[in-house]
């Protein structure tokens, strides 16, 4: 191991300084020189707003985001705070036992919000299980996210109502389930596009190997965004790759790029680029969104048995949601008036989840045996009749439901 | 069309012509099923006259090919996927098991997924190992997959188009070894239904209840049988998932013994699972326990030792004299 590579693998460094802070140091620092392949190197990644919450030009990117309004920006803004209070309630609800589990999406607004809001009505999303954000931008009403988590159905929504399939627990399998959605557009000769979200972890994974090969060999209209969010539970990057994540896709023959995953206006940009990409028959791209878990994984893990403070600490600096508010503060698009409004609706949509996931119901006892099949299946039907035997024979003893 | 007589590869090969023409949601994918028209040549032709949008050429990746189709399903197409060897399947069961058997219930029923997936299966072609698994009960288990296998070309002929026009997914085990055994193909018939079992001899002393590649040894085994003097029927079940225990009941109604026969291992094989529904169905008509004959709990062994492993005439009527013999 070299003397570089052993020195990125040190803890992170602390945010208190400004230029040790700022991502855009990075982008002109030596390591990011290096040659791509070489280990714990820190690579480019696209950045338009600094931690700080300014502006920086970047050539490639900016004209597509170059003609977005103070509305759009304050949308961006209010999409954040409504996502992250939605989450937050959901964490507290899990705490109070109205959830068995909950994947909290804590610090991943701008890698969710950023690219959800760059796709098109119709394009198609397929997520893991922690895209709240993205769901918040399909237009999916937020409290069908709670059903799988609070053990009333599996899935609970149909996937063609606003182009968001279910959530995908096993890692990485709905990459190529992207990746075929996306060679059925290329074979109806549309121009829309599909988006498969996957972790860090997920690299890792045979399933998204193979999606890249099958969208490579096939030009599928298909952006890979991934999240890197530093942990897959309590196993580091560093656990899943030796190189970058975004230059996995040069081997496969597409560009990969990294984004400042907390940075809403690049992540919005990066993403617009590769979906007209795609829309334009130029196949898939790789984008690694390099962002942080502010929380655990999910609500069963305990992130201080495997990650230090100081690390939390210095992401904190880099938060996407005060980062644009400072943005939208100094240049005047948004006034306190703009926040408190905000406020009181982020008040409403916690309220309004607390209240409907305490309202749901137990699913009826026969929605076991409720659409196993499409067609039917005789031992289905058998053992329905069996089970409604036996919840009858409880009936007829004055014990029945 | 008058019947035609023709090896169930063909039938195969005919019946997937026919759904390509009829529907253009229908997509052919897998290893070598376009130039080469597959490695048993089933998918022969097909990419030359429908193209390589229709039948498709995969890379070498099992998972990739059945969650493609997974996805090319969510679009509204119709793939019929083949998988090279039935050992071969298991770098995409998880996808199989964890995504395509599920996604259906999952989205409270607002998807369907009409994939079918074609494994050509079982052993007797002396081949090197992974080559002649019957891993059927591993898919029949799993709730949400529907899991078939033809015994002659016929019924690989409408079974397949019956298999394609399903809303859920199809595993549909292809008895490799009778690719090339030949037989009348009806493309006028109206079939019955996919998941029916049919009584392929009529008997009165036995049942004998087999599907695949085992219906063509019971049929042997009954005429041999019947040179003894004894009257066996042979049911040829089709389906493994769903199974059709009324037909089956209704057999061992008549004859009061049932032997199972399969290629997979008995341990907690399909016949395991007939012989428990059928004692319960059928205990006062019984007049022997059920018994089983196929495979052993070892993996499948070197081809020169493979006529040991597999059931033939012998073992079947061995059990067909144990039975008798109660």
């Amino acid at each position: 191991m070299t003397v570089e590579s052993t020195a990125a693998r040190k803890p992170r460094r602390s945010a208190g300084t400004k230029s040790a802070a700022s991502a855009g140091a990075k982008r002109t620092s030596p390591a990011a020189k290096k040659s791509p392949g070489t280990t714990g190197a820190e690579p480019e990644l696209v950045q338009l707003l600094t931690p700080e919450g300014e502006r920086v030009k970047d050539a490639t990117y900016d004209p597509y985001v170059a003609d977005i309004t103070p509305d759009e920006l304050r949308g961006l803004y209010r999409d954040m705070v409504l996502s992250r209070r939605f989450d937050a309630e959901a964490t507290s609800l899990q705490r109070q036992g109205e959830l068995g589990l909950w994947a909290s999406m804590l610090g991943q607004e701008a890698a969710q919000i950023g690219s959800g809001r760059a796709t098109r009505d119709d394009d198609y999303v397929f997520p893991t299980y922690r895209e709240h954000g993205v769901a918040w931008c399909r237009g999916v009403d937020p409290t069908n996210l709670l059903g799988m988590f609070r053990g009333v159905n599996n899935g609970g929504w149909d996937p063609n109502t606003n182009n968001f399939h279910l959530y995908t627990i096993v890692i990485g399998s709905q990459t190529l389930h992207a990746t075929g959605y996306a060679m059925g557009i290329t074979k109806d000769g549309a121009d829309s596009a599909v988006i498969a979200y996957f972790g860090d972890g997920a690299s890792s994974q045979g399933d998204v190997a193979e999606s890249f090969t099958f969208s490579a060999v096939y030009n599928a209209p298909v952006v890979f965004f991934c999240q890197n969010n530093q942990w897959a539970i309590s196993e580091p990057t560093e656990k899943q790759t030796r190189v970058p994540l975004y230059q996995r896709a040069q081997g496969f023959g597409f560009p990969g790029v990294r984004v400042d995953g907390n940075d809403v206006l690049a992540c919005l940009a990066v993403t617009k680029w590769a979906l007209e990409r795609a829309r334009s028959g130029e196949g898939p791209t790789l984008v690694e969104a390099y962002t942080y878990r502010m929380g655990a994984h999910t609500t069963s893990d305990d992130p201080t048995k495997y990650r230090a403070d100081e690390e939390r600490e210095s992401w904190e600096a880099k938060d996407p949601i005060l980062r644009l508010r400072t943005y939208l503060e100094a240049s005047n698009h948004a006034d306190e008036g703009f926040f408190a409004e905000l406020e009181a609706e982020s008040e409403a949509l916690g309220k309004r989840v607390r209240e409907v996931v305490r309202a749901m119901p137990d699913p009826d006892h026969f929605a076991i045996f409720e659409n196993v099949y499409a067609d039917g299946h005789a031992l289905v039907d058998e053992e329905r009749a069996q089970f409604a035997a036996y919840q009858a024979s409880f009936a007829d003893e004055g014990e029945g439901k | 069309m008058a019947a035609e007589k023709m090896a169930l590869a063909k039938a195969i090969n005919e019946s997937l012509r026919t759904a390509l023409d009829t529907d253009p949601k229908v997509l052919i994918m897998g290893e070598d099923v376009g130039k080469l028209g597959g490695v048993f040549r089933v998918t022969d032709g097909l990419q030359k006259d429908f193209g390589e949008d229709r039948v498709i050429d995969t890379p070498l990746a099992e998972s990739g090919i059945v969650g493609t189709a997974i996805g090319l399903a969510l679009r509204g197409y119709r793939p019929v996927v083949e998988i090279q060897f039935d050992g071969f399947v298991f770098p995409a069961y998880d996808q199989i098991v964890t995504q395509l058997a599920k996604m259906h219930a999952r989205a409270l029923g607002k998807i369907k997924l009409p994939v079918v997936i074609r494994i050509p299966y079982g052993g007797g072609i002396g081949a090197v190992e992974h080559h002649s698994e019957s891993p059927e009960a591993l898919f029949a288990h799993v709730a949400g997959l529907k899991v078939v296998s033809p015994s002659n070309a016929s019924d690989a002929y409408w079974m397949m188009q019956q298999a394609i026009q399903s809303n859920d997914p199809v595993i549909f085990f292809e008895p490799k070894r009778r690719y090339w055994d030949k037989s009348e193909v009806n493309k006028d018939a109206i079939p019955g239904p996919l998941h029916k079992a049919v009584v392929a001899r009529e008997g009165a002393d036995l049942t004998l209840v087999a599907y695949g590649p085992m219906v063509k040894v019971c049929l042997e085994a009954a005429a041999a049988a019947q040179e003894e003097g004894k009257s066996i029927e042979v049911l040829d079940l089709r389906s493994m998932s769903p199974v059709d225990f009324d037909s089956i009941q209704a057999s061992v109604e008549k004859t009061r013994r049932l032997v199972v026969v399969h290629e997979a291992p008995v341990f907690l094989g399909t016949g395991a699972e007939i012989a428990a529904r059928i004692t319960e169905r059928c205990f006062y008509h019984l007049e022997a326990p059920v018994l089983r004959v196929g495979g052993y709990h070892a993996p499948y062994p070197p081809a020169r030792l493979e006529d040991e492993y597999l059931p033939g005439l012998d073992r079947v009527l061995d059990a067909v004299d144990r039975s008798l013999a109660y």
